[in-house]
């Protein structure tokens, strides 16, 4: 086995050492009732040649966005990484170290968290960020736990364009939580701050997402404003890619912000590994969830990085911990750094302008009724294709192209509706020929 | 060394886009940005040069030898690597037509055959980001089980033993249960007659780790099974040490009915400064209702989501889980086939070796034959020298080698917890153990080389009290403090401890 280093000779001198006579014996110690004896049925071992052949097997038998014209978007986006992030993501240093309990062997890790802490605080407008979590469905569980402890409350509210997989993940949690979850419908795309108002009232939070599940732009800050007046904490999901045009949560109130990484620096991946990001005020600090990197010196004084508040955290608080979060997400959340710096402020407001530009230009081009023709959109918006959603699908993907995501799936009235996200990727010629498959 | 963003000059940037020549539609005011975010603003060279700088100051597997016990830092292939990265696997979107995706949809199938297998369980969901979320999710089903049986409100607490990961009473909490802890008894094992008085009809499960964090295999849990099973409870069985009984002894076959696998620990996922990792789960037939959705399954030749489960207890993380890690782990137990339980063999045969060598210097709590990982305690050294697991620890970074996790598990004072994997051929092994054995003379000779240990690090030890009294978590620019001109409380530091 090419893994495994030792000789027979090796393995001989260390049984001696050991004093056993054979492998066997040092298993001794399992009660035979629950030993093994047998081998595993598990198909023959793969040389590194034949099992390259296999899994190229198994990838073409996937169609991916190299291959089809897609317009699939709805939480994982086909944004553009540069090579910067897969230069830096091999370096072997990074690849094949864990969690840097030790500081002094790993500055490294520890300034690059928190440079990423300092690049979401930044985007989000937040104080203090954790150093990932697993994914935009599981921080919004985790924020509803942060805002369970801070106001006392059991009840979350979630708007209904926020992500159907985000509401799935947080009425799982809710349970073990002790959490009742209420939606709030969405009126014409976006939802109501009145309406909010009124149910937020005695909730522990009100999630929305910025844009919306549906592309469109909510009216944030009365969002905001309506979950504030209620006492509920304001809790924000947004698209990175959209923070360079679309004001930061920070700045219309919120108390948290969290999301899905993914679109800035992670290739889509059939849904993961991505980085959830949890942002908050410097209020929530100490009910953070998860790893935190804090700056601080050495004992001569240079500066230095260290996991820090590890009060908050499973491996000391135990059953009082604020999450039981230990292996995060650290990896695609470096990704996410390399690739906002490459991108740096003026990257990330083209970026958005774009993806708004050729959206903006596939509504009109494709010439099909808008499911909310009056909201502003951003990257993603709704079209009722005229015919059943899949069969729609059906016939694009028959001519190469995936015109996009049929909502039907989680929204009543929506049989022939299809979220289309156009990101820089695309051109206008990618646009023009999805709205002659969709005519045809 | 400088942050990025104190490279920042205005105007740099690394990154070009297409040129859009499109009208931008108007943001309302109120929505629209006004102040752009402050990231870094460097051109391509320095980028680069700066993170392969911060990599330099970072010990990963490749480095070094990494034995950080509990973690089963282990060799990450790189064919892992480039398979993952096939534009197929990478570039596939999650909500992409089944009939588009089935070369994911049967990687993911064929992995769960083989955890089901290796677990000696029939169902698997891969769906977990992590152990922890593996946790949480048995937990879910143990409790949808019971709601099932309508036994949920009287069947609130779970058991876990005083050796268990932070996770699992974390976890407890987390799915509203209450923990009722068991003692360990003098030879490392679950103390069984305190467990019997604790076990009844109020009882939903117990949580372990076996081989435990100790690195002892539980030589009762055939005892143990029967009094869970008996009183109407579950089994839940901690994947974190699976490394040591792969193809050896499977959960399933003692007694366990859930089980969840660290792919990032056993099946080499690599650890990338604390994840991704992935922690599917697998299960007795009576709790495959309750399983995640969408489960994976095959139809004749082709695969398939399934959400029709009625009794499922919904997503614990977004669309099938964290795919890459699977096409990770599955690539690395294609390359072992049925010969997996050699990995655990080694794994086992090189802890021993360790502790062969080492258990003359220092204590060894419960002195048995380890698992794949076993821990000795420094107490002797301190209270001789006044050398503390922690100076040990330090002190072997001297020798570039990353330290053991340390004061963990809670039962073992001092403690120094050592995990070598299969993956470290035998002259590294022995290199270890004459450093460790070396500095546990020094302990006695030249005290102070240990305590002022690391020496040769881009930092020296490092002031975690002023970390968390000044709770500098973001770089503030123009108002960024120079926390050097604040005194070091280097006396406290005496009170830190890792891991």
């Amino acid at each position: 086995m090419s893994f495994l280093s030792l000789t027979g000779r090796d393995r001989d001198e260390m049984l001696a050492t050991i004093g056993v006579d054979s492998i066997d014996e040092l298993f001794r110690e399992i009660p035979e009732a629950v030993r093994f004896r047998g081998e595993l049925e598990l198909e023959p071992a793969l040389s590194e040649p034949e099992l390259v052949a296999h899994l190229e097997a198994l990838a073409a038998r996937n169609v991916d966005t190299g291959r089809e014209l897609s317009f699939l978007g709805a939480g994982i986006y086909d944004h553009y990484v540069p090579a910067v992030v897969d230069a830096v993501l091999q370096r072997g240093e990074f690849l094949t170290a864990y969690t840097p309990y030790q500081p002094e062997m790993s500055q490294g890790v520890l300034q690059a968290i928190f440079e990423y802490q300092t690049a979401i605080c930044e985007l989000t407008g937040m104080d203090v960020s954790n150093a990932s979590g697993y994914d935009g469905t599981t921080v919004a569980a985790d924020a509803c736990y942060v805002a369970k402890h801070v106001t006392g409350r059991t009840r979350v509210v979630l708007a209904e364009t926020l992500s159907p997989q985000v509401r799935q993940v947080v009425k799982t949690y809710a349970p073990g939580f002790g959490l009742d979850v209420v939606e709030v419908p969405h009126r014409d795309g976006v939802i109501d701050p009145d309406e909010l108002a009124a149910v937020a009232q005695g909730a522990a939070c009100v999630i929305f997402q910025q844009p919306n599940f549906f592309g469109c732009l909510e009216p944030a800050p009365d969002l905001a404003a309506a979950a504030n007046d209620s006492g509920a904490l304001p809790i924000a999901h947004v698209d990175p890619v959209s923070l360079g045009v679309l004001e930061a949560p920070g700045e219309y109130g919120c108390a948290l912000a969290i999301g899905e990484g993914q679109g800035a620096g992670n290739y889509q991946s059939y849904g993961g590994p991505h980085y959830g990001f949890i942002a908050a005020r410097s209020d929530y600090v100490r009910r953070m969830p998860g790893r935190i990197v804090g700056e601080t010196t050495d004992v001569e004084g240079r500066r230095a990085y260290v996991l820090t508040l590890q009060t908050r955290e499973q491996h000391i608080r135990r059953e009082k911990a604020t999450s039981n979060i230990t292996t995060n997400q650290t990896l695609l959340a470096l990704a996410g750094l390399v690739h906002l710096s490459w991108l740096g402020p003026q990257g990330l407001r083209e970026q958005g302008e774009t993806c708004m530009a050729l959206a903006a230009y596939a509504k009109e081009r494709l010439g099909l009724p808008l499911l909310f023709p009056v909201q502003t959109t951003f990257k993603e918006f709704a079209i009722r294709a005229g015919r059943p959603a899949e069969e729609a699908i059906r016939a694009a993907r028959e001519q190469g192209v995936h015109p996009g995501y049929a909502l039907k799936h989680d929204y009543a009235g929506m049989e022939d509706a299809l979220l289309v996200c156009v990101t820089e990727k695309r051109t206008q010629a990618d646009i023009d020929r999805l709205a002659e498959v969709l005519a045809a | 060394m400088k942050l990025i963003y104190e490279q920042s000059q205005e105007g740099r940037r690394a990154s070009s886009l297409p040129p859009n020549d499109l009208p931008v539609p108007e943001i309302p005011a109120k929505l629209r940005r006004e102040r752009p975010p402050r990231l870094p603003e460097v051109a391509e060279p320095e980028l680069v040069r700066h993170f392969t700088k911060l990599s330099t100051r970072t010990f990963g597997i490749d480095t070094g030898f990494y034995p950080l016990g509990s973690c089963t830092m282990k060799h990450n292939p790189r064919v892992n690597e480039r398979v993952v990265n096939l534009p197929g696997f990478r570039d596939l979107h999650p909500l992409q037509e089944e009939e588009a995706a089935q070369g994911a949809l049967e990687l993911m199938w064929r992995l769960q055959e083989i955890l089901a297998e290796i677990a000696g369980l029939p169902a698997v969901s891969l769906q977990p980001a992590a152990g922890s979320q593996g946790e949480l999710t048995g937990l879910m089903l143990m409790r949808a089980y019971f709601a099932d049986r309508g036994e949920d409100e009287a069947r609130r607490k779970i058991v876990i033993p005083d050796t268990a990961h932070g996770t699992n009473p974390a976890s407890v909490t987390m799915g509203g249960y209450e923990l009722t802890p068991v003692q360990t008894d003098p030879r490392g094992d679950i103390d069984v007659e305190d467990l019997r008085g604790k076990v009844d009809e109020s009882t939903a499960g117990l949580m372990l780790t076996n081989p435990s964090t100790l690195g002892l295999f539980d030589e009762n849990i055939e005892e143990i099974t029967r009094i869970f099973h008996e009183a109407g409870a579950l089994m839940y069985y901690d994947g974190a040490n699976l490394n040591a009984v792969c193809g050896i002894s499977r959960p399933g076959d003692m007694g366990f009915d859930i089980v969840h696998f660290n792919l990032h620990k056993t099946f080499s996922q690599p650890h990338g400064g604390g994840g991704p990792g992935g922690g599917p789960i697998a299960v007795r037939d009576r709790l495959e209702p309750f399983l995640p959705v969408p489960a994976v399954v095959r139809d004749g030749e082709a695969f398939r989501l399934d959400y029709d489960r009625p009794k499922s207890i919904g997503k614990v993380r977004g669309f099938c889980g964290p795919f890459g890690v699977f096409v990770r782990s599955y690539a690395y137990i294609r390359s072992y086939g049925p010969g997996l339980r050699e990995m655990s063999e080694v794994a086992v045969l090189n802890a021993n070796y360790l502790l062969a060598r080492l258990k003359g210097a220092y204590e060894l709590p419960f002195d048995r034959l380890c698992m794949h990982e076993f821990v000795l305690s420094a107490r002797r050294l301190k209270r001789e020298h006044g050398i503390t697991a922690l100076d040990v620890a330090k002190r072997l970074m001297d020798y570039d080698f990353h330290p053991p996790t340390i004061y963990f598990p809670l039962i073992v004072a001092e403690a120094l917890m050592i995990e070598p994997t299969e993956t470290e051929p035998k002259e590294i092994l022995d290199e270890f153990a004459d450093a460790m054995l070396e500095i546990a003379r020094d302990a006695a000779e030249r005290p102070d080389l240990l305590k002022e240990a690391p020496h040769d690090r881009s930092v020296r030890r490092v002031d975690e009290v002023k970390a968390v009294r000044r709770a500098v978590v973001r770089y503030l620019f123009e108002d960024h403090p120079d926390l050097s001109a604040e005194p070091s409380a280097a006396r406290e530091l005496e009170a830190q401890k890792g891991a």
